[in-house]
């Protein structure tokens, strides 16, 4: 039943199962559409990378991932199990809001505006969903808010409001604080496109250290470096469809189609 | 400076200085505002006639005054003015806040409902429902059953007895401040970023959840301070219960005027716990917007408290720096 788009040859480091399929998936917001018949795969550890203008529906392909939009046709599975409906006799039935939140808890996501909680430190930010979602007590979410804080190079942060930090500070704790949940898979929103210059590049380390631990991430970017360097897969986006997808490096330094050309030319 | 010539000479201070050098502090003279001078000398005219006739205008008879200021009568009215005035803020806080959410739910029927039940309260006087609710048996009957709605009645109610004339202020006062708080609440709850509810959502956190510990207490940043203003509303709104024969401060003072033929010493008496109620409620709004400050502003002020503290430090020891306020509190 899975399609494979992707081509053969790729040097993709994990297991072949997929963790993520998404097919023919059409999604207009009124009378804009915005994603128009979208199928990929993205593969257990594999970094799959999404580029393309700004209006060509990646954000809105991820937000759909985790069903923060709902998609109007097509299916979207993550770790085998449809996202946001029940399946039963051939008919699809709408996931009662509990289930939605519990398929989300294995699937985190950090935004291009960080959205932080502004009324808790570093610290409670990261502790926040592990004490209250999962139950997890208080004294043992703490020790895994602070390693987190500290994989992320920011223990002496962990007092500091989220007003206190630095816009890469802030996106870093975003990270810890979407990590903290456990998830198998991790959507990154333009992780550093409100982040000036000098910033990005402790945030990309951070997400390249997690690509090379095996999480499965799919990142939407304006970073070719990245996206050519950290990603396993770069599928470029035009107008709502998957324009051309595949090797990472292959589509950044020798793209194929000719809007991607024009696409990459004006970004470099 | 004041002569040209000086001015001229002076002038060679603030000429460009040789490279490395710093220029000297400029001393320059401030602009004149008379307009400033002759506003404050009129207001001070202003207060001082005003104190003077607080001070010997007999007809303030403060003798009285302070005669009465703690009758227990005064002071056992004074409680109920602070009972009506807490109750009907704490069913209109609840009712605001369910009221609020109900409205901003996807649920037109409860979107519907709260929408019909501020048009109602918001739209007739807070005096004409406080009669309302006086007279409701008139409107349900002397006796209320309770059962399965057009079914049977399982027990009843006395509804003379069960809304006395204190309840019937409570629930009126209440029941129409629900209506004002749900706006407040809901322009608190609008203020928030939906990224926030978004960021809560992926991480697995469901609805209410998410309103409880994400939403609701950033919005009090919007809320408390209109929230604040209710309440001293409120206090004073409590007097209309008067009107129904609840013996809260406004009816005790009436009640003492009528006693002693003095109207002044008893409005004076009044307006003296209003005052100071008012003024309680001030502080404790300054310090409940602090609380929910945090995170909002980089440092938050210092307390008049602590102003106060460091002012004595600055008094005891001479090793003490002034910090200027702002760059105080820095957390670790």
């Amino acid at each position: 039943m899975t399609e494979d788009k992707v081509p053969d040859g790729f040097s993709i480091r994990s297991a072949d199962r997929p963790a993520v399929e998404i097919e023919e998936v059409y999604k207009s917001f009124g009378r804009v559409d915005v994603l128009q018949g979208v199928s990929m795969t993205v593969r257990e550890g594999e970094v799959a990378c999404l580029i393309g203008p700004s209006g060509s529906g990646k954000s809105t392909l991820l937000r759909c991932v985790n069903h923060l939009e709902k998609i109007d046709a097509g299916r979207i599975s993550v770790n085998g199990r449809l996202v946001g409906y029940h399946e039963r006799n051939y008919r699809l039935h709408e996931m009662h809001d509990r289930d939605v939140a519990r398929q989300r808890r294995s699937i985190g996501m950090v935004f291009q505006r960080f959205n932080l909680f502004p009324h808790k430190t570093a610290l409670e930010n990261i502790m926040e969903a592990p004490v209250q979602v999962l139950g997890t007590n208080r004294a043992q979410a703490l020790g895994e808010a602070k390693a987190l804080l500290a994989q992320v190079g920011l223990s002496d942060k962990a007092g500091n409001y989220p007003s206190q930090l630095s816009g890469g500070q802030q996106q870093r704790v975003a990270i810890a604080r979407a990590l903290a949940m456990k998830p198998s898979l991790m959507l990154f929103d333009e992780p550093t496109s409100a982040l000036d210059p000098e910033l990005v590049g402790d945030v990309l380390a951070v997400m390249r250290t997690l690509a090379e631990s095996g999480m499965t991430m799919i990142v939407v970017t304006h970073e070719m470096a990245f996206a050519r360097d950290v990603g396993d897969t770069v599928a470029f986006m035009d107008g709502g469809v998957i324009v051309e997808h595949g090797d990472a490096r292959q589509v950044i330094t020798d793209p194929q189609h000719a809007r991607t050309q024009a696409f990459l030319a004006k970004v470099r | 400076m004041s002569e040209n010539g000086n001015d001229i000479a002076a002038g060679a201070d603030h000429a460009p200085a040789a490279a490395g050098i710093r220029p000297a502090a400029i001393r320059a003279v401030p602009v004149r505002r008379p307009g400033r001078w002759i506003a404050a000398i009129i207001l001070v005219v202003l207060a001082l006639m005003f104190v003077n006739m607080l001070a010997f205008n007999k007809n303030f008879g403060w003798d009285l005054v302070w005669q009465w200021l703690f009758w227990h009568t005064i002071v056992q009215a004074v409680f109920v003015t602070l009972e009506l005035t807490v109750l009907a803020m704490l069913i209109g806080i609840a009712g605001g806040v369910l009221l609020a959410v109900m409205r901003l739910s996807s649920n037109p029927v409860s979107g519907s409902a709260a929408w019909a039940y501020t048009w109602f309260f918001r739209g007739t006087p807070v005096l004409v429902q406080l009669l309302f609710w006086n007279n409701i048996a008139a409107l349900v009957g002397q006796q209320v059953g309770f059962g399965i709605p057009f079914g049977p009645q399982f027990f009843h109610l006395d509804t003379n007895s069960t809304i006395t004339r204190f309840t019937a202020a409570v629930l009126a006062l209440g029941l129409n401040e629900a209506a004002y708080m749900s706006e407040i609440v809901r322009a608190g709850i609008l203020s928030v970023d939906e990224g926030q509810a978004e960021a809560a959502a992926s991480l697995g956190m469901r609805r209410a959840k998410i309103m409880r510990r994400i939403v609701l207490p950033q919005a009090m940043r919007v809320i408390i301070p209109p929230t604040g203003n209710e309440t001293i509303s409120m206090l004073k709104t409590s007097s209309l219960a008067s009107v129904i024969g609840v013996v809260e401060l406004t009816d005790a003072s009436e009640a003492a005027i009528h006693l002693y033929f003095k109207a002044i010493p008893f409005y004076v008496v009044a307006s003296l716990w209003y005052l100071f109620f008012t003024t309680v409620l001030s502080i404790g709004q300054y310090y409940i917007e602090r609380h929910y400050a945090r995170g909002s502003t980089r440092n938050l002020p210092p307390t008049p408290f602590q102003k106060l503290m460091r002012m004595n430090l600055s008094f005891r020891r001479r090793s003490y720096t002034y910090t200027p306020a702002g760059t105080q509190e820095e957390r670790p």
